[in-house]
């Protein structure tokens, strides 16, 4: 009882507080080196406290609401582009046991399903936040957002729907035991072990295309192309309700990068590793393999950010409709016959 | 199983204090008003505001969200059925599963005819190719979005 309410609380103390920080930093130096800069170097050694300093910075600026605004909606709105993110987290399983305590805050029986239920709240934040602040460029963002966020949930779903298939559970701590073992029996595959990657290989290729449209990040950061429409939906917040979207789409992104590890990288797990291994040493390995994973793909999110140029509008719902939801459908349908066939 | 969703309870707490106290106590301590009647206008890149802020935007959006709808109602079924898929087979399903597969491929059929209507009429075009003689002179006054697809739209119309 005790533990479960530590583990929570840790979890969301490192979710929000710790790594979205870390995130801004690395992601800052990253992107500078990428594009041949130094990056932040002035605030602490190497530019270390550069995040802080941006957070008492937003602190102690004036919250200004436009007028005209629905001031009910604008100031729930960063809420609920926060709230949802961080909650759905609450279903990933960072690890195995440690001794007695379970590395996972919530072992829901609908798993999955919570985590896509939770995470398409997140659109009502943007769409909530551009239409309250009685401005043009929120309200045309607010509009382009919702439309390509919720055009990406009906592909995310129809990739879910294939690994629901292949493990035949929504729990994720059931998922992640079902990809803790080979591949094959016998033969070349038998070296790699049964992720979803490799069981589904297309599906993975979706999910990840999707959670770059879900957090609204590059090439698809379409809410908030600054080139376009000034800041998108945020255009009118400042203060801590601009932090809150801000924090909010870092944790949405550490959110959606465990659940890729969760459903297509084997989770905590690592071949080698014996999962009915309980004893504490053991926890704190299959934590840190988990983190190793996360870090590995939140890189791929910055890499892949920094390096690619941002998708026109036109193009985003084409890729969406006619190239991602006919792909996916095709895929259901392979993985049913291949089920069907072979068991 | 309650125990579980009572830590996501926990969960959501935590999220809503947290929000609590960084916004309506933390910033609030410390942050200065000064109200002047220019900061409350709405941004538009330092001009004065022009006209109301609820300006036109696209029909299509509309359409995005209807087809949405239906693929999003359909995929709330499938869930259940992918769900149970491999455990009806296992559980010796009649035709080893295939029944229960051609099933769902009729249901999802249903679908997919509708799905490719929509796309023969052209509705998932984003940049409709528009007659010369329409194109030229403009739908309407429109607000930004209408005059950021006829811009779209010239590459289309060359094409």
């Amino acid at each position: 009882m005790i533990w479960s309410l530590l583990v929570a609380f840790g979890v969301f103390f490192i979710l929000t507080n710790g790594l979205p920080p870390a995130l801004v930093y690395a992601e800052r130096k990253l992107a500078a080196g990428i594009q041949n800069r130094v990056g932040p170097n002035r605030v602490g050694p190497y530019g270390l406290l550069q995040p802080i300093a941006d957070a008492i910075k937003l602190l102690f600026k004036e919250d200004v609401t436009p007028r005209g605004a629905d001031k009910f909606l604008f100031s729930i709105a960063p809420i609920l582009s926060f709230v949802p993110a961080a909650l759905a987290f609450a279903i990933i399983p960072f690890g195995n046991y440690a001794g007695e305590v379970r590395l996972q805050v919530a072992d829901l029986n609908v798993g999955i399903l919570f985590a896509t239920a939770i995470i398409s709240l997140g659109a009502y934040g943007i769409a909530f936040g551009g239409w309250a602040s009685n401005s043009k460029f929120p309200l045309l963002a607010a509009v382009r957002s919702s439309a390509q966020l919720i055009s990406y949930e009906v592909v995310m779903a129809l990739a879910l729907v294939a690994m629901i298939m292949t493990y035949g559970t929504v729990r994720t701590e059931v998922m992640v035991l079902a990809q803790a073992v080979p591949l094959a029996e016998t033969g070349p595959f038998a070296y790699l072990p049964a992720w979803g990657v490799f069981q589904q290989p297309i599906a993975f290729v979706l999910f990840v295309i999707c959670c770059f449209a879900e957090n609204n990040r590059a090439p698809f950061d379409m809410p908030e192309c600054e080139a376009e429409l000034v800041g998108g939906y945020h255009t009118e917040y400042s203060s801590m309700k601009f932090a809150l979207f801000f924090q909010g789409e870092y944790i949405a992104m550490t959110t959606m990068s465990a659940l890729i590890v969760t459903i297509f990288l084997g989770g905590w797990h690592f071949p080698g590793m014996d999962v009915a291994d309980h004893s504490v040493g053991m926890g704190i390995l299959t934590i840190l393999v988990f983190m190793a994973k996360l870090l590995g793909v939140l890189f791929f999110y910055i890499w892949v950010r920094w390096t690619l140029p941002r998708f026109r509008y036109d193009q985003v719902m084409r890729l969406c409709w006619k190239g991602c939801i006919p792909i996916a459908l095709v895929n259901i349908a392979i993985t049913g016959i291949i089920g069907v066939l072979y068991s | 199983m309650y125990f579980d969703f009572a830590n996501v309870l926990v969960f959501l707490l935590f999220g809503i204090a947290f929000v609590i106290l960084n916004v309506a106590v933390l910033s609030r301590l410390m942050r200065p008003t000064i109200r002047q009647p220019d900061k409350d206008t709405a941004y538009e890149c330092g001009e004065p505001v022009i006209g109301s802020s609820w300006v036109r935007y696209d029909m299509r959006f509309y359409t995005v969200a209807l087809i949405f709808i239906v693929f999003d109602v359909e995929v709330a079924f499938l869930y259940p059925w992918a769900l149970v898929f491999k455990g009806l087979k296992n559980a010796g399903a009649p035709g080893g599963g295939m029944f229960v597969f051609i099933e769902m491929l009729v249901f999802v059929a249903i679908l997919v005819v509708g799905f490719l209507y929509v796309w023969v009429r052209g509705d998932l075009e984003w940049v409709k190719s528009m007659p010369e003689s329409q194109s030229g002179q403009g739908s309407g006054s429109g607000g930004t979005g209408e005059r950021a697809k006829q811009r779209d739209a010239a590459p289309t119309a060359r094409s």
